[in-house]
């Protein structure tokens, strides 16, 4: 999407990632591998496009904007879209079925939505540790 | 995408593992749709409103009853004679509406993911430290280290803070309405950062990433910090986030200078795949 960057690249296509791999520098080419963040991390939210999930929760959790999810945006791991979950320290891999919309705007409020149900779910492998670490 | 098999270096014999493939990969479904907070979260109601006198009490008793509290359903706790007792209102993982009457002494309102919480009065060292999620405003001022190892979130401080302001920062965001001390955003890796007055000696010293806004005089930039061009993107969101705290200057957002990392610093080649993820 026009306006985001990569290691001081300006990033003009949003599939940049899924097409190839962001293998850019001589350095990724020689090993084969992409290296760093697989978004723009500074890429701030245009609240223009909050999906009415989001405005939910926001109301929910007393907020009057996005709060931490202004951190979450949609990567791309292993060519793959995804979204990168703090509390699993892992990546959580969009459905393949699903249709990305064509702008990073759009793209990231899908992440954020996506990652609260992940997250709030009772499946979520933070449920068992909170039961089996929790102090207090 | 090029397999890790094509590579020079596997080649070369010089692969030692690949850097991708590793992490939990798990798949969304529309099964495990959860609700708006945690599962193991406390079912509150703002409206219930419970008061703690902390005047005899010691931080880890205090922070046993805001436990109490939140179990038996109260969603606003006040916290009034907190006298500046180290590590009060911290560990809490939930929704919540917190006041704290008066100030707070070391380590105040760290690991939270969460809450909503209002100082009237100042706090120490390392406020906020680790704060996953939430709104921490505090009206007076505060010391060294305020957000640090910051992941998410807003940290407020409607005064001054020391030296070392988001230190390690790796989200959220920090807004300061006075001036900020020596080596703010120091290894800052992601975030925000907003000083409505001035900052002091070495701003932004070695961040990898993240972006501070200054509004008033940078006494000097640090190892890799460098300005960059104020776009209407980030215009539009210093308005909107100053004016959530009414920090918003009369004269605008115009003035502020936006700084980053230069990137010259960036050693991800060199990083361990293990540590590679450490700074998302």
């Amino acid at each position: 999407m026009a306006g985001t960057g990569y290691k001081g690249s300006r990033i003009d296509d949003v599939d940049h990632f899924l097409k190839g791999g962001g293998l850019d520098s001589e350095r990724e080419q020689t090993i084969g591998q992409h290296i760093g963040y697989r978004y723009d991390v500074n890429l701030l939210p245009d609240y223009e496009r909050l999906t009415p999930f989001l405005k939910d929760y926001l109301e929910f959790m007393g907020w009057d904007d996005l709060n931490w999810l202004e951190d979450v945006h949609m990567g791309y791991d292993d060519g793959q879209a995804a979204v990168f979950d703090r509390n699993i320290n892992g990546w959580v891999a969009i459905p393949e079925d699903m249709d990305l919309p064509d702008n990073q705007q759009d793209r990231d409020m899908i992440a954020r939505e996506m990652l609260i149900k992940f997250q709030m779910s009772p499946d979520h492998p933070l449920v068992d540790l909170y039961k089996a670490y929790r102090k207090f | 995408m090029a397999g890790v098999g094509e590579s020079v270096s596997t080649q070369m014999g010089m692969h030692t593992e690949p850097l991708t493939g590793r992490d939990i990969k798990t798949k969304f479904t529309l099964e495990n749709e959860g609700s708006f907070g945690y599962d193991f979260a406390r079912d509150v109601d703002f409206n219930r409103r419970a008061e703690i006198d902390c005047a005899d009490l010691e931080p880890t008793a205090i922070n046993s009853k805001i436990r109490e509290l939140m179990d038996s359903g109260h969603g606003s706790i006040v916290v009034r004679n907190p006298g500046a007792k180290h590590s009060l209102v911290v560990g809490i993982l939930n929704r919540m509406n917190i006041i704290v009457d008066g100030s707070l002494g070391y380590f105040g309102c760290g690991l939270l993911d969460g809450p909503t919480v209002r100082i009237s009065g100042r706090v120490g060292w390392s406020f906020g430290e680790n704060m996953m999620a939430g709104v921490c405003v505090v009206e007076k001022n505060a010391g060294s280290t305020f957000g640090a190892a910051l992941r998410g979130g807003d940290l407020v401080c409607k005064g001054s803070v020391g030296s070392r302001t988001g230190i390690d920062q790796k989200g959220g965001t920090i807004l300061v309405g006075g001036d900020t001390g020596a080596f703010s955003g120091f290894m800052m890796q992601r975030g925000r950062m907003v000083v409505c007055g001035n900052a002091g000696k070495n701003l932004g010293d070695s961040m990898y990433d993240g972006t501070i806004f200054i509004g008033g005089e940078i006494q000097d930039l640090g190892v890799d910090a460098v300005p960059a061009e104020l776009t209407d993107l980030d215009r539009a969101w210093l308005i909107r986030k100053l004016g959530m705290y009414e920090l918003l200057p009369e004269q605008g957002v115009d003035h502020f200078t936006k700084i980053v990392a230069g990137k010259q610093l960036w050693s991800y080649d060199n990083l361990e795949p293990t540590e590679k993820k450490l700074v998302l």
